[in-house]
C-alpha cells in the first residue's frame, strides 16, 4: 500500500459508536423504530407474557391511542421490520407472490389485540382532565384518528376542543371504511368515546363547508383532519348509463357502515387491488352476492393490498384476476350488464423495478349486476377558501410543514390523510401527536420548530451470575396462527368478526418468540481482555474482533459479511491489541450469551426504554415511570 | 455456568462447506467452563478447522483424559466418536483406538496436568511410537479444577494469584516432544485464532505424531498481572512468533505469495501444503536441534516462541513401524480376523 492510501484508510476508519445518542439503540429495536408512534413493542409483549394486560394496554394507549382498533386493523409496519422475520421463514407461500415464502415476524399486531381484549378496567389509568380550562379553544375538523389524537393529547392540558364531523358518529375512516367483520363496532366505540368522554365538545352530523367560517369563530388553533374522502372514479364508455349500479368503494363501505345499503346484486365485480378493494369484495359477499370477482390492472405481486388481507379474501373464495384493465361497461336494457377488460401483459420493469404493462388486445367480458370501484382516493378541499392565507401546492394539496404540521397560515394545522394523502391509521395518530405538540407551543407563544427531546434510559437486566430479568432463552417456535370464525357462518354475517384473536394460551406461546431487541448488548472496551469468548459463543456470528477500516470494507471483512446496510455496526473504542470490537446488529438474538460468557462484564444486557415526547405528560404516565 | 442451551438459530447467510454444513454443525453441548476460559477459544478453533477442512464428524475420534481441558470434547464435534478416559491415560486409549481403526482422524485433548504430570509417561511413549494423531495440550500452567495450584508447566518466575512463589522449573512440552521424536511440533495461543486454526489444520493433516501446545489462560486462577500464562503477558511476549503459517488444502491452488527467500513450502502426506513465511532471524524448522535452541533462547529472554517449531516431512507412524494391516479391523471379515484353531496351530508350529 502507498503511504497516501494507508493515510486515507486510517482516516476513513469507523468512529466508535456513540451509544449515549438514543437514536442508536432505538434503531436496534426494529419494531419500535418502524412504528410511526414508536410504541415500545418488546416491553408490552413482556407485560403480556407476565399477564399484565392492563399495563400492556396502557403503554399502547399512551403511544398509539387506539390499541383495540390497531390490534385488528393496523397496517403493522412493525412486522416487516421485526428481526425475527429475518431469521425464520414460513412454510406458507406469499399470497401476492407464491414463489416467495413469507417471513415469520412476531405477531405483534395480534398481541396488541390480546392486551386490549384482556385489559379489564382501565378507567383509573386515564389522565385527569382539568375542570378549570386554560382558556384556549381548538377546532378539530373531522373525527378520525388524527383529530381524536390531537384531542386526547390536548384535553389533559386544559384545552377546550371542538370536534366537527359530517357523519353522525366519530371514528372517521375507521368507522366508515373498515367493515365491522374486521373491526367490531363496540371496539371502535369504546376507544373513540374514551376520548370524547374527556369533555370534547362534539358537533357530529355537521359538515364544515367553509374553513373561513370556522376560523372566524375565533379559535386559538384549527386542526384539519378530514382525511382523503373522495374515491377515484373511472371515466370509460358506459359509465354514465350504468351509474345506478356502479358504486365508489369508500362511499359504498360508508353506506354499509351506517346501514343505508344492506343488499347488492348477485354478481359483483370489484375494480382495484388495494385494501379498500379487499374490504369491498368481502362486504359484497356478506350482503348476499353469489359471485364476487376482484380485478386488478397490475400483476398480483405488486397489488397494493396487504398480503394478509388478500389471503383473507382468497380464503373466502373470492377470485382475484390480475392484469385486467377496465375498458368499458356493458349496458343491456339501459342497465349495467358487465365490464369489458383488456388483458395486460408484463413487459419488463420500469426504472423503479415495477412491472411495465402493455395492452395485449385480448378482451374479456365479466357479466355482473354491480360494480364496486376501489381504485384509490383523493383529497378534496373545495371547502377551504383560497384567499385565507393557506397556500396550495402540487396536486392541489395544502402546503404543510413536515415537522410542525402547520400550513402557511399560522394556527391552522393539518394531519392524517388530509396532510399528504392516503396513509394508514397509525400514521394519522403519529401526525396527531406532533400536531398537538405544535398547537400547544403555538398557543403558548413558544417556537413550534423547537421539538421536545425524547426520553431514554438504559438499565442493566442482570439478576444473578447467569440470570436476566427477561426471557433470554431462544424459542424456535413458528408464528402462532390466529383462529378464525367458521367460514360458512362468517361470510353470511356482516357483523361477525372473522378473526377470533389469540386467547391467553396462544398469546403465551407467541410472546416467547419476541427476541427482546430492546434489551441491548452494551459493550465496554476498557473492561475487555479480548479472550474471544463472546465471539465464540454468539449463535449468529455477529461479534467480531478485527482491525478497524472504512465501513464498506469492514462490513465485507466480518465473519459473516454485514450485507444488510439498514442495520448498523456497533463499533467499540480501540482495544489493547489495537483491534476493535465490531458487532453487526442485523440478526442479533439478544440472547445475552455474550454477556454470560464474558469473564469481565465487558458485555452487559441493558434494557433501553425510549419515550417519544407528546404534548401532555399526563398521557405518558406509564412511559415516564420507566424513566425514573 | 450458562443455563440456557445455545440457540439453534444461526445467521441466515452463514457459509457452508463442501459437505453443506455450517460451522455451527460442528458444535456440541454448551461449555460449562468458566466464562472467558482460553479452552473455549481452542474449542472454537477446532470447530473452525474441522469445518474448513470439510471433515465429516463421524470420521473423527476425540479423546481426552481428566481436567478442564479434557472436558472440552463435550463442547465440540457433537457427532464424532468420543472417549473421556482416565487421568493421563488418553495416549493409551488413543493408541488402542488407532491400532484398531487407522481410518479415523484422532484428536487427543489433554491439559498440562494430564500430560506433564500424571500422564507424562504415557505422553512420552505415544510420541516415541509416532502415533498418528493430533495431540493438543490446553496449557494454562495451573490446576484450574482444584483451585489453581501450580502445574508442571508453570514458569518458575510466575507466582500464584495470591503471590506464592513457584519453586520448580517448568517442563517444556514442545522441547520434550521434539526430543522424543514427534514429527510435527507447534506452539500457539488461545487468543490468536489466526495462528491457531491453520496450525490445527496442519496438525490434523500431518501423518504421524503432531503435537500442539496451546497456551490457554485460566481466567479464574492464572490470568493475574504477574502470571506468564495471562492474556496480557502472552500477547506482550509473543513477538518471537517464528513464522506465519498458511495451510493450503490439497484441492486448493496456492494463491498466497511471499517475498523470495522468506517462504518455505512443506508438502504433507495427504497433498496439503504448509506455506511458511519466516520472520526475520527465524530458525530452520526442519532442524530439530535448532528448534530446541530457539525455544530455549526465547524462554531465557522471557519470550514465548510460537508458530510451527519443527516439522519432519517424511512423516511415518506406528502403523508403518509395526507393518500393520492397511484396513481398519472393523472392515476385516471375522473369518480373516479370527482364522480359527487350525491357523493358530500352524502359527504355533512355527515356533516349535
Amino acid at each position: 500500500m502507498q503511504a497516501s492510501e494507508i493515510a486515507a484508510r486510517a482516516k476513513a476508519r469507523m468512529a466508535p459508536t456513540d451509544i449515549s445518542n438514543p437514536k442508536y439503540f432505538h434503531k436496534v429495536v426494529d419494531c419500535q423504530w418502524a412504528c410511526p408512534t414508536h410504541t415500545p413493542v418488546p416491553e408490552y409483549i413482556r407485560l403480556i407474557a407476565q399477564g399484565q394486560y392492563a399495563a400492556a394496554y396502557m403503554l399502547n394507549w399512551e403511544s398509539n391511542v387506539f390499541p383495540g382498533i390497531l390490534g385488528r386493523v393496523c397496517d403493522r409496519p412493525c412486522e416487516p421490520a421485526c428481526r425475527r422475520g429475518r431469521l425464520q421463514t414460513s412454510d406458507e407461500p406469499n399470497a401476492k407472490d407464491p414463489s416467495r415464502k413469507n417471513a415469520e415476524p412476531v405477531a405483534i399486531c395480534r398481541l396488541k389485540r390480546v392486551a386490549a381484549d384482556y385489559k379489564g378496567d382501565i378507567d383509573g389509568f386515564m389522565p385527569e382532565i382539568p375542570t378549570k380550562k386554560n382558556g384556549k379553544r381548538i377546532a378539530l375538523l373531522g373525527a378520525g384518528p388524527a383529530s381524536l389524537t390531537v384531542a386526547r393529547d390536548l384535553m389533559p392540558l386544559g384545552y377546550h376542543c371542538v370536534l366537527y364531523e359530517k357523519d353522525p358518529k366519530g371514528g372517521g375512516l375507521m368507522r366508515t371504511n373498515i367493515p365491522s367483520f374486521r373491526l367490531p363496532e363496540e371496539v371502535l366505540d369504546e376507544e373513540v368515546e374514551r376520548i370524547t368522554d374527556f369533555g370534547v365538545e362534539i358537533r357530529f352530523g355537521h359538515e364544515v363547508k367553509s374553513l373561513k367560517a370556522v376560523v372566524d369563530e375565533g379559535y386559538d388553533a384549527v386542526f384539519v383532519g378530514t382525511g382523503a374522502p373522495r374515491g377515484k372514479d373511472l371515466d370509460v364508455p358506459g359509465r354514465a348509463e350504468a351509474s345506478a349500479n356502479i358504486h365508489i368503494g369508500i362511499d359504498f363501505l360508508t353506506s354499509v357502515a351506517f346501514g343505508h345499503i344492506d343488499k347488492i346484486g348477485k354478481r359483483v365485480v370489484v375494480i382495484g387491488g388495494g385494501n379498500t378493494a379487499m374490504d369491498c369484495c368481502r362486504t359484497a359477499l356478506r350482503l348476499g352476492a353469489e359471485a364476487v370477482t376482484v380485478t386488478v390492472r397490475s400483476p398480483r405481486k405488486v397489488m397494493k393490498a396487504s398480503e394478509w388481507e388478500i389471503k383473507d379474501a382468497v380464503y373466502e373464495g373470492i377470485p382475484i384476476l390480475e392484469n385486467h384493465a377496465p375498458k368499458s361497461f356493458v349496458i343491456k336494457g339501459g342497465k349495467l350488464a358487465g365490464v369489458v377488460f383488456e388483458k395486460m401483459i408484463e413487459a419488463g420493469v420500469d426504472a423503479k423495478g415495477r412491472p411495465q404493462l402493455k395492452a395485449s388486445g385480448e378482451l374479456v367480458t365479466i357479466e355482473c349486476d354491480d360494480v364496486l370501484m376501489a381504485i384509490g382516493q383523493d383529497n378534496a378541499f373545495p371547502w377551504i377558501e383560497r384567499d385565507i392565507g393557506i397556500e396550495f401546492g402540487e396536486w392541489d394539496m395544502p402546503k404543510v410543514d413536515r415537522n410542525t404540521f402547520m400550513s402557511t397560515r399560522p394556527g391552522v394545522f393539518f394531519g392524517g390523510d388530509a396532510a399528504w394523502g392516503p396513509e394508514n391509521i397509525i400514521w394519522a395518530v403519529s401526525h396527531g401527536h406532533q400536531a398537538a405538540i405544535s398547537i400547544d407551543a403555538f398557543c403558548n407563544g413558544r417556537p413550534i420548530t423547537e421539538r421536545p427531546a425524547p426520553g431514554a434510559t438504559l438499565v442493566s437486566q442482570k439478576m444473578g451470575i447467569h440470570e436476566w430479568s427477561y426471557s433470554n432463552d431462544y424459542d424456535a417456535a413458528k408464528r402462532v396462527a390466529v383462529p378464525h370464525a367458521d367460514l360458512k357462518t362468517s361470510i353470511k354475517n356482516l357483523k361477525l368478526e372473522v378473526e377470533l384473536g389469540f386467547d391467553d394460551k396462544l398469546a403465551a406461546k407467541e410472546v416467547e418468540r419476541c427476541l427482546n431487541c430492546d434489551v441491548q448488548t452494551v459493550f465496554s472496551a476498557p473492561l475487555c481482555i479480548e479472550c474471544d469468548a463472546c465471539m465464540d459463543i454468539c449463535p449468529v456470528d455477529c461479534i467480531n474482533f478485527t482491525e478497524n477500516d472504512a465501513e464498506a470494507e469492514l462490513r465485507q471483512s466480518l465473519r459473516v459479511p454485514a450485507l444488510n446496510a439498514t442495520q448498523d455496526l456497533y463499533i467499540s473504542d480501540t482495544l489493547k491489541t489495537g483491534r476493535i470490537m465490531a458487532k453487526d446488529e442485523d440478526v442479533c438474538l439478544h440472547c445475552g450469551l455474550c454477556a454470560e460468557r464474558c469473564p469481565t462484564g465487558a458485555w452487559d444486557m441493558q434494557k433501553f426504554f425510549y419515550v417519544e415526547p407528546q404534548a401532555a405528560k399526563a398521557c405518558l404516565s406509564h412511559h415516564n415511570a420507566y424513566l425514573g | 455456568m450458562t443455563y440456557i442451551t445455545k440457540p439453534v438459530a444461526h445467521h441466515p447467510a452463514l457459509p457452508r462447506n463442501a459437505l453443506g454444513l455450517t460451522h455451527r454443525d460442528y458444535e456440541a453441548s454448551m461449555s460449562t467452563l468458566c466464562a472467558g476460559c482460553g479452552h473455549d477459544s481452542i474449542t472454537a478453533a477446532i470447530i473452525e478447522a474441522c469445518y474448513e477442512m470439510d471433515l465429516p464428524a463421524h470420521r473423527i475420534a476425540k479423546l481426552s483424559g481428566i481436567g478442564c481441558s479434557s472436558k472440552t470434547p463435550t463442547y465440540f464435534l457433537g457427532r464424532s466418536h468420543g472417549f473421556n478416559s482416565v487421568h493421563g491415560r488418553m495416549p493409551s486409549v488413543t493408541t488402542g483406538a488407532n491400532m484398531a481403526n487407522r481410518d479415523l482422524v484422532y484428536i487427543g485433548i489433554s491439559g498440562d496436568g494430564d500430560t506433564a504430570s500424571i500422564g507424562l509417561g504415557q505422553f512420552a511413549h505415544a510420541v516415541r511410537r509416532k502415533l498418528n494423531m493430533s495431540y493438543i495440550v490446553m496449557n494454562n500452567g495451573c490446576y484450574g479444577l482444584t483451585k489453581g495450584q501450580f502445574s508442571a508447566t508453570n514458569d518458575k518466575n510466575s507466582p500464584s494469584k495470591k503471590g506464592e512463589a513457584n519453586p520448580f522449573d517448568a517442563i517444556d512440552l514442545c522441547q520434550m516432544a521434539i526430543q522424543l521424536g514427534a514429527g510435527f511440533v507447534a506452539r500457539s495461543f488461545s487468543g490468536d485464532k489466526k495462528q491457531l486454526i491453520p496450525l490445527i489444520k496442519a496438525a490434523i493433516s500431518y501423518k504421524g505424531f503432531a503435537f500442539l501446545d496451546v497456551i490457554s489462560p485460566c481466567v479464574t486462577f492464572n490470568n493475574h498481572p504477574t502470571s506468564t500464562k495471562s492474556f496480557d503477558y502472552v500477547r506482550a511476549h509473543n513477538l518471537a512468533s517464528e513464522n506465519k503459517l498458511d495451510y493450503v488444502e490439497p484441492k486448493e491452488e496456492i494463491t498466497v505469495s511471499y517475498a523470495e527467500g522468506t517462504t518455505a513450502a512443506v508438502t504433507l502426506h495427504d497433498g496439503s501444503k504448509l506455506l511458511l513465511n519466516k520472520l526475520d532471524g527465524a530458525h530452520d524448522f526442519r532442524d530439530p536441534d535448532e528448534a530446541i535452541l530457539t525455544i530455549r533462547r526465547n524462554a531465557s529472554k522471557g519470550q514465548v516462541a510460537t508458530g510451527l517449531l519443527y516439522v519432519n516431512e517424511t512423516g511415518e507412524d506406528l502403523h508403518d513401524a509395526l507393518a500393520t494391516t492397511d484396513r481398519p479391523l472393523n472392515e476385516i471379515p471375522v473369518s480373516e480376523l479370527c482364522p480359527g484353531s487350525k491357523a493358530l496351530d500352524s502359527i504355533n508350529a512355527r515356533f516349535r
